[in-house]
This record gives C-alpha cells, structure tokens and sequence, in this order.
C-alpha cells in the first residue's frame, strides 16, 4: 500500500507580521513550519504504516527551502519527500496548485490513498483537496475526524459535516482530508531525526513532470484568480471598560448593562 | 446577448429543509443581479416534494431543479458533483455562489476542478467592481489576519460564501418565478457509500443569541455544570475553547473558534480563556463580549467591551445569583 500526504509550508503564524499601511505580508518575519493540519494527515498516514504496512510519501510544492519540511516530515515517519518546485510553478492559485500536486502524484506512479490536511493556515481555502482529487478523478471524503477501517481495497471514515456525523466507506484509491480533531501528531524521535537528517529530497519540476504537467495549467499562468488587493485590517478592539477589585459592584454594573441591552428581560 | 448571465445560487438542503445560507446568498445574489441588470437562478438538487417556491420568494427567478427522490438524500459529494456541473454548463450563470458549509466547501471546489474555473473560498464580502462590472471576492486568509480582494479570470466566477456574513433576503409571497425540472444523473458504481449517520445531539451553537464560554481556566468537567447555569440564566449556550475540547471535558459541538464553530451571539461571555487568536477567530464578531479571567494581561481583554479580573469561581455563581435576583 502507498499513502501520499500532501503538506505544505507555511510561515509560523505566531510570529509572521502583517504591515498595515503598505497592506503586505512580511514572510520573512517569521519562521517556517509545516501547515499544523498537514501534521494530522501524516501522523494518519503513519499510523496506517505501523498497523497494515505502508510506504509513506509526503509530497509538498514550493520553493527549494521547503526541503525542511520534507525532511521533517521523515523524521516524523515518512518513508520519503519529494518537492515540487520551479519557478514556473510560482504564483498558483488553488486550481493551479491542485493541478501541480495531482502531477506530481501522477508522476509518482501507484498509490492507494491521499491524505490532505482540511486547511492551510496562510492560503487557508481548504479547496486544494477537493480539487486534487477531481483532478486525479479519484473520491475524496473531506473533514474526517477518525478512521475506522482501512484494507486493501477501501477505507472507512467518521466525516463532520452538513449538520450531522456519517459513517462513510470509500474504494480506493481516494483522498481524505483530516480536521485536527483525528489525533495528536507524534513528535520527531531521535532515530528518525538523524535519518531525515542524511535523506535526500528529489527536486521535481517541469522536466521532471513532461507528460504530467501542462505548463499553461501551472503557476501563474495557470491559475484561474487573482490577489487583486491585501487589506490588513484593523485588529479588533473594543471599548474595555475593565474592572478590577469590587466585584460586587462589577457584576450589579454588568448585570444593569444587560438588562439594558435587554439581554436579560425584567418585568 | 453575452455567452454568460445571471447569478445562480446553489440552494443546500438536508431532509427537505432549505438551509438558511441559501436565504442569505439570495439576498446577496439579488443585489449583485440588480447591479449588473441579470437574473438570479437557483440551482437545487432534491426531492419533488421540496418548497421549491420559496427560493422564488426570496428572490430567485428561476429554479433548476434536479429532481430525485433517493440519491439526494445523504450529503455525497460524489452524486451531486456531475448534477451541479450540468446546471451551471446549462445556464451559464457569470457568477455562482456556494454557502461555505462543510457540504459546500466539499462540493464547490470539485464542481470548479471540473469546469477548470477559479473559486474563492469562504468569502465575507461580494461587489461589483463598478469599472469592469466583474466580481470583486473579499475573503479572510493567513488565519483571518487579511482581508484579500480577489478576482476571477474566468467565468462563471465562483466563490463560497461563508453563513452568517450576509442578510438573509425578505420573503415576498408575491414574487413569481419560473421552476424549471431536470432529471438527475446517477453515476455508476458511486465509489463512496455512506454507512449510516450518527446522531449526535442536536445542539447547534451558531445561532445562539447568548454563549457562554470556558476555557483551561475550568479545572474539572463537572464545573461546566456552572458555565451551564450561567448559560441557562441567560437563555443561551454553553462553548468551550480548543483545549477543553482535546481534553474530553465537552463535545466538539461546542467549540468556538478557527477550528472550531464561528459565532455571531449578541452577548459572548469568555470564562478563563486566554484569547489566542485562533479563538478569536471564532467570536470576535459577537455585540457584546464580557471576558472574566484572572490574569489583566490576558489578551481576550484588548477584544472585549468589558472585562472583569478575578476568579471565575467566585464571579460565575456571583453573577448567576444577581442575574436571578433581578428577574425575581
Ligand atoms: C491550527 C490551530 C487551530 C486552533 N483552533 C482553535 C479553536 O478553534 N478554538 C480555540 O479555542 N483554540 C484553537 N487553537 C488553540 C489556541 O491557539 C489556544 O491554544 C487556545 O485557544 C487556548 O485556550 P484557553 O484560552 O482555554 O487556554 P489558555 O491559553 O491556557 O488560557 C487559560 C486562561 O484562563 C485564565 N484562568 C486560569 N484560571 C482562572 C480562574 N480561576 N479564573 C479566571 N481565569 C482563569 C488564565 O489566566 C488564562 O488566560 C488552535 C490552534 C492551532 C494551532
Ligand atoms: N503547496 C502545497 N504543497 C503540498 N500540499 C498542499 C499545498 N497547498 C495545499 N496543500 C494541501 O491541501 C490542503 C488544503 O490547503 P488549502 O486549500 O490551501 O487550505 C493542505 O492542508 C495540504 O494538505
């Protein structure tokens, strides 16, 4: 069986910061991480491997420093990492990255199964699954918060949506996205950090995806929206009346404030 | 006459029942309409026997209809994909609009993969740019920090739009409109097969008037039981922050936050939680929030309209006994 986890890096969103006035995002302000929902995917994946036996392959797009977060990734568990990357590959939109990642998977080969995290925390569209998977023309089920049952042949899933809790089973090959709610992403091991450590990371980029990948359908090019404008709003902030010693005083002020407001009704 | 018009609305329904972001997208989709001199179409897949007409008075004019009793009957994106993506190659609607459910933001993106357009996800804000008459797409990213404006290059221009940012349309039973039928597709051999569904409690925090919140501050489950008589007083619900949640101490119905459900009550009452942005992201836009913890530089006060400093067990039953006492 072979398990591919699509993981992307992001900026540590601690730390990255946003200028207001000129309305750009300071990438460089912060450190990197991979996407904390991509870390659930994998940690899935993983757990598939130690019970049924799996070749993992976390596969990410982005620039060459994204390497890390492959290497990460294997000292986290995964088999392997390939990077997709090429300056062609620059300014995809999620219709562009999707077709990208789907090449890339295309060109691996035979796979069984494609975990995605449900949202990145920069481009934060939760749309690139989906898409992936239409463009793999394999089913996806999306927002799975525990898996039940996987063999050779199908998966089965608890999925959140639409107002209600269903029990899905799914043919592979197909692809889930996972909410962070599927389990607790183990931390690196010693072992497996010294490995990562000497692992080598395939580069792939147009040459490598000839006959996978349309350069007209990647990047820029290839993407079907624009980022017209970035605003930075305003964080929010509100009045703040504060109080700090007579709590008795506080709450007859606040309880007034609500009957006020005609939160609490009085006769 | 232009290859693509109108603004078509996907209605999402679950047993019958119309979910109310389809209200809310009419509203919007009428405005939109209006503003380019186009009609507004609804897309709904469904049973026969649905209300169909009640998109017509909520502003649609006119209603394609897939119409099947059975496959529609369980949120499979697989059946419905194929259904959707025929209506909109039928119409040709210039722009369409998803509710960013987790049906739609499941749907949409592989209806969008399939017509190679673009989508913008989970939009708060829609306007037609006046100089080229295109939609402008207003959505928050980089976990709610910006606010990008984005633009599609193709058409239809679609976009899911997230529930509870827009007016729901007002109902006018005078409005007419015409409800055009179309049999569905049944694709073969569907690949993903829905077991059963676990019913969960109905509990439903998103269109709560009152939330009552907890977070590490509550040392032990049993002391929700005091969140719960707060929350009870003032006729609302009970919400937790993420911890309480991985914690076991409540079910993840209940929490608020970027991860979690986005709530919009007139009064948010956050007991012993920090206000780590993640949670903000989820109450930020309440009327009114009260924040009681014990630590003044907790920065869930630089969001609140009033903050009290102090223990949450001495305050939260101090406050229910004073709200009783006024309603006595
Ligand atoms: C990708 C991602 C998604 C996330 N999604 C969410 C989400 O959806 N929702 C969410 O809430 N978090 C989410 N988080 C987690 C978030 O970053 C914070 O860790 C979390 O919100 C903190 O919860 P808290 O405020 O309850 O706990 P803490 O930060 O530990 O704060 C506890 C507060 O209680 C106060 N306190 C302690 N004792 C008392 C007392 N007796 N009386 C009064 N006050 C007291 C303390 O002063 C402190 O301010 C997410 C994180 C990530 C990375
Ligand atoms: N550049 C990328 N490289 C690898 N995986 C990605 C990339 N972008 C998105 N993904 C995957 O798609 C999921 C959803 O991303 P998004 O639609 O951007 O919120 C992420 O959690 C990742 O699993």
């Amino acid at each position: 069986m072979r398990i591919i986890v699509l993981m992307k890096q992001v900026p540590d969103m601690e730390k990255v910061k946003f200028d207001r006035e000129k309305g750009v995002i300071d990438r460089k302000s912060a450190g990197t991480e991979i996407n904390p929902f991509d870390l659930n995917a994998l940690e899935a994946a993983v757990q598939i491997k130690e019970t049924h036996g799996a070749e993992v392959v976390a596969v990410c797009m982005g620039p060459p420093s994204a390497e890390v977060a492959l290497k990460e990734a294997i000292s986290r568990g995964a088999d392997r990492g390939i990077l997709l990357s090429d300056r062609k590959f620059g300014g995809s939109d999620v219709k562009a990255t999707a077709y990208t990642l789907a090449a890339g998977i295309k060109a691996i080969g035979e796979y069984d199964l494609v975990f995605a995290g449900i949202q990145t925390v920069d481009g934060d569209t939760g749309q690139v699954g989906a898409e992936v998977a239409q463009f793999l023309d394999i089913p996806h089920i999306y927002y799975v918060d525990k898996i039940e049952e996987v063999d050779e042949e199908s998966i089965t899933v608890v999925t959140d949506i639409w107002d209600g809790v269903y029990v899905k089973k799914m043919k592979l090959p197909g692809l889930v996205t996972v909410t962070k709610d599927i389990n607790s992403p183990r931390l690196p091991a010693f072992k497996e950090k010294m490995k990562s450590r000497k692992a080598v990371i395939p580069a792939w980029g147009m040459d490598e995806l000839t006959g996978f990948l349309d350069e007209t359908e990647t990047g820029r090019k290839g993407s079907a929206t624009m980022v017209k404008r970035i605003e930075v709003p305003k964080a929010v902030h509100r009045k703040g009346l504060l109080w700090r010693d007579n709590m008795d005083t506080a709450l007859n002020e606040f309880v007034d404030i609500l009957v006020d407001k005609k939160v609490i009704e009085v006769e | 006459m232009k290859e693509y018009s109108g603004v078509m609305v996907f209605a999402e329904q679950k047993d019958k029942e119309i979910h109310k972001v389809s209200y809310e997208l009419l509203g919007k989709a009428r405005e939109l309409a209006d503003q380019i001199n186009e009609e507004v179409v609804c897309c709904l897949c469904g049973p026969s026997e649905i209300d169909v007409n009640e998109l017509i008075y909520r502003g649609a004019d006119k209603v394609f209809h897939v119409q099947d009793e059975e496959i529609f009957g369980s949120p499979e994106v697989m059946t419905y994909v194929e259904n959707v993506v025929k209506i909109i190659e039928e119409k040709k609607p210039e722009i369409c609009l998803f509710g960013a459910t987790s049906f739609g933001r499941s749907l949409a993106p592989r209806v969008a993969a399939t017509l190679k357009c673009g989508l913008t996800a989970d939009c708060t804000g829609l306007a037609i740019d006046e100089e080229d008459m295109k939609l402008v797409q207003i959505r928050p990213a980089f976990s709610e920090n910006i606010l990008a404006h984005i633009k599609s290059q193709y058409l239809p221009q679609m976009a899911t739009v997230r529930y509870k940012e827009f007016d729901e349309a007002k109902r006018d039973e005078s409005r007419t409109g015409e409800i055009i039928n179309f049999p569905s597709i049944k694709i073969k051999n569907n690949p993903i097969e829905v077991l059963r569904e676990i019913t969960e409690e109905a509990f439903n925090i998103t269109d709560a008037r009152v939330v009552v919140s907890a977070g590490k501050g509550l040392k032990s489950p049993e002391d929700f039981k005091m969140i719960e008589e707060l929350a009870a007083v003032l006729g609302g619900v009970v919400g937790s922050s993420r911890p309480l949640v991985e914690d076991g101490f409540i079910s993840k119905a209940h929490q608020v936050g970027y991860s979690g459900n986005r709530v919009k009550p007139s009064l948010y009452i956050a007991c012993g939680i920090s206000g780590a942005p993640q949670h903000q992201a989820g109450m930020k836009e309440a009327d009114v929030i009260l924040a009681i913890n014990s630590d003044p530089s907790a920065p869930i006060f630089n969001i609140a309209d009033y903050g009290i400093v102090g223990d949450m067990y001495e305050i939260v039953p101090q406050m229910i006994e004073k709200i009783k006492g006024k309603r006595a």
